[in-house]
């Protein structure tokens, strides 16, 4: 028997979970899957195009209910990313789903050509994202696809904090008309969206308003972000914190609403420092002649350590403490 | 149209491919001038595509796979009335919307191609799009030799079988030359009908050149369930002595003294095949 994972939380942060009311959802992967074949039971253009990876991403059920409406590739990523472009050019709704550490190395050209420079509405979606494989090691890790992704033109990219925005963002993937990539992870959420915001592609959520420091994250670290501000209110630091779920186009307004009323910026990301959300926001900030206090949490250029996704996130400070710790820090510099 | 109407098309789509490398100052000239029966075939006995019908959901599809070379597919599209022919002058000139790949920009242009190994995959997809929505349209790719290499080619070869897609088909423009030179040198892709074969192909090997043999193997079905791979032996440079099976007119550009030479070649070769049919 394998040992558990690792929570995510220690008990103190699951005690400041329970004080905030945030719901424990399911798996971002889980609220996708369960979406998108609701979406294809109303709608017999939706197709999911899989690569051995229907059982990975949740989507056993949906083909078993819908079968004509799952393409299997097999063990092929290039083929996986083409076939969805061409069922995209002729009128499907096609969702590429694949391991996003595979889906956006491998078939990278794939991606910046037959979809993106070919301008089809096709949805690529990146499941297992970030360190969510954990132990498994770089070979399963996608700390690079956002930076990479970033650089290629005509492509919308969302990395849903919650199973609420994960729902939002499929919905919103599945009616455009032009290329989408979606990335989750697979640990269960806990929901930190707010009742009844709403959710726009290219807009930020503020869930919390704040004036000394700011934390703008996106995906699985966003609800650590609202941890660290609650603990960092018992200290009579005021945090704003903002789920930066569209990472292009990002939302520069409330990226500098940001730097303009926080006296510290930290962006929080499961990925590489380098090209990612946090690099974004910096060059958005210093491009309109803001410079608050500022630090990037993420992963540095180096070999990752061992370790389940809780583990990488603690080690590399994204928890509730590490966060609340960073703030202090930066706000005392 | 006749293949004598064909021959005659095909000799002035050559000269204007050719003025329109050397204006443009960039091209493929060999594997162009490989291609163009080809093309010409498609776009005039087989496709069942019309300037009028570009967007029709019934339509068959083409993707270029060797989107190299575009010129050719430029010119047969530009000569099928999809834009005017003095649009050609404009190919790789600043700020043209003709690139020097192919890209939908351009009315009749259905993927933007160019980075080799992309065309079968898409195609499958487009194959699928039309299986799941029981519609009778047919989808082509044009493959290079050197282009096999890539091994997304052979994901697609696996899985065009596995998914029975008898409205996929895909032409080798079997020139045996690339880049580099032979193709058996760089990286040997022989016997080229054993493997398609073994990947669960129907395989039909023609002469490249001969419209009767081209307009058979591409308008016949293949046996129900099989996807249909058309292994085309023709001659890079085809048409120009002095072009014909060089590797170096790969991406050669013909100067002033050549692209003289090149049209009077051809305009003998025309005049003598109207000469023989008067």
């Amino acid at each position: 028997m394998s040992a558990p994972a690792p929570s995510m939380f220690t008990p103190a942060a699951q005690a400041m979970a329970a004080q905030l009311g945030l719901k424990q959802g399911r798996a971002n992967l889980e609220a996708f899957a369960e979406t998108l074949q609701t979406l294809a039971q109303a709608d017999r253009n939706v197709v999911a195009v899989t690569s051995d990876s229907r059982g990975s991403g949740k989507l056993a059920p949906y083909g078993k209910a819908l079968p004509r409406q799952i393409i299997e590739v097999g063990i092929a990523e290039q083929n996986l990313v083409g076939i969805t472009a061409g069922l995209a050019a002729c009128g499907k709704k096609a969702f590429g789903v694949s391991p996003s550490c595979f889906l956006t190395a491998r078939s990278l050209e794939q991606i910046k050509n037959d979809v993106c420079y070919s301008n089809v509405p096709a949805v690529l979606v990146g499941i297992s994202a970030g360190v969510s494989y954990g132990a498994l090691g770089s070979t399963h890790h996608s700390l690079h696809d956002l930076a990479v992704l970033r650089a290629i033109h005509n492509l919308t990219i969302i990395v849903p904090a919650d199973n609420t925005e994960t729902r939002a963002a499929v919905r919103y993937a599945a009616q455009a008309t032009r290329p989408v990539f979606l990335r989750f992870g697979k640990a269960a959420m806990l929901d930190v969206t707010p009742a009844g915001a709403t959710f726009t592609a290219g807009r930020a959520v503020t869930l919390r308003e704040g004036r000394d420091v700011a934390f703008l994250a996106n995906g699985e670290t966003v609800v650590h972000a609202q941890l660290a501000a609650a603990l960092l209110a018992e200290q009579g630091v005021s945090a704003r914190v903002v789920s930066l779920h569209t990472v292009k186009p990002l939302d520069t307004a409330t990226v500098l609403a940001a730097g303009r009323e926080s006296r510290a910026v930290i962006t929080v990301e499961e990925h590489m420092l380098t090209g990612g959300v946090g690099e974004a926001v910096a060059s958005t900030l210093l491009q309109a002649g803001l410079a608050p206090r500022f630090k990037m949490v993420g992963f540095p250029d180096e070999d990752t350590v061992t370790g389940a996704q809780a583990d990488l996130f603690r080690h590399y400070g994204i928890s509730m403490e590490g966060l609340a710790a960073t703030a202090l820090a930066l706000l005392a510099s | 149209m006749t293949d004598r109407d064909l021959a005659l098309k095909s000799l002035a789509l050559r000269r204007r491919l050719l003025r329109l490398i050397h204006e443009a100052g960039a091209g493929h000239t060999g594997g162009g001038l490989s291609c163009l029966d080809i093309l010409n075939v498609l776009y005039h006995r087989v496709l069942n595509v019309s300037p009028q019908t570009v967007d029709a959901p019934t339509r068959d599809r083409y993707v270029q796979s060797k989107g190299h070379c575009v010129e050719a597919l430029y010119t047969v599209l530009a000569d099928r009335g999809y834009f005017p022919d003095a649009d050609l002058d404009t190919v790789c000139h600043y700020q043209s919307p003709y690139v020097g790949h192919p890209t939908r920009k351009i009315r009749g242009v259905e993927m933007n191609t160019g980075a080799l190994g992309h065309g079968l995959p898409i195609c499958l997809g487009m194959a699928l799009a039309a299986k799941l929505d029981g519609a009778s349209y047919r989808v082509f790719t044009l493959l290079g030799d050197g282009e096999l290499a890539e091994g997304s080619n052979w994901e697609a070869a696996m899985a065009a079988s596995h998914h029975q897609l008898d409205n996929l088909v895909g032409l080798l423009d079997h020139n045996t030359l690339q880049i580099t030179g032979h193709t058996r040198e760089v990286m040997a892709n022989e016997p080229l009908d054993e493997k398609w074969r073994a990947f669960g192909w129907e395989v039909r090997s023609v002469d490249g050149h001969d419209y009767a043999q081209l307009t058979a193997a591409l308008t016949t079905p293949p046996p129900k369930g099989k996807p249909l791979f058309v292994l085309a032996h023709t001659v890079k440079g085809k048409g120009v002595s002095f072009m014909e099976n060089v590797a170096k007119w790969h991406h050669g550009v013909p100067s002033e003294v050549e692209l003289a030479q090149a049209l009077t070649e051809l305009t003998a070769a025309e005049a003598k095949l109207r000469e023989v049919h008067a």
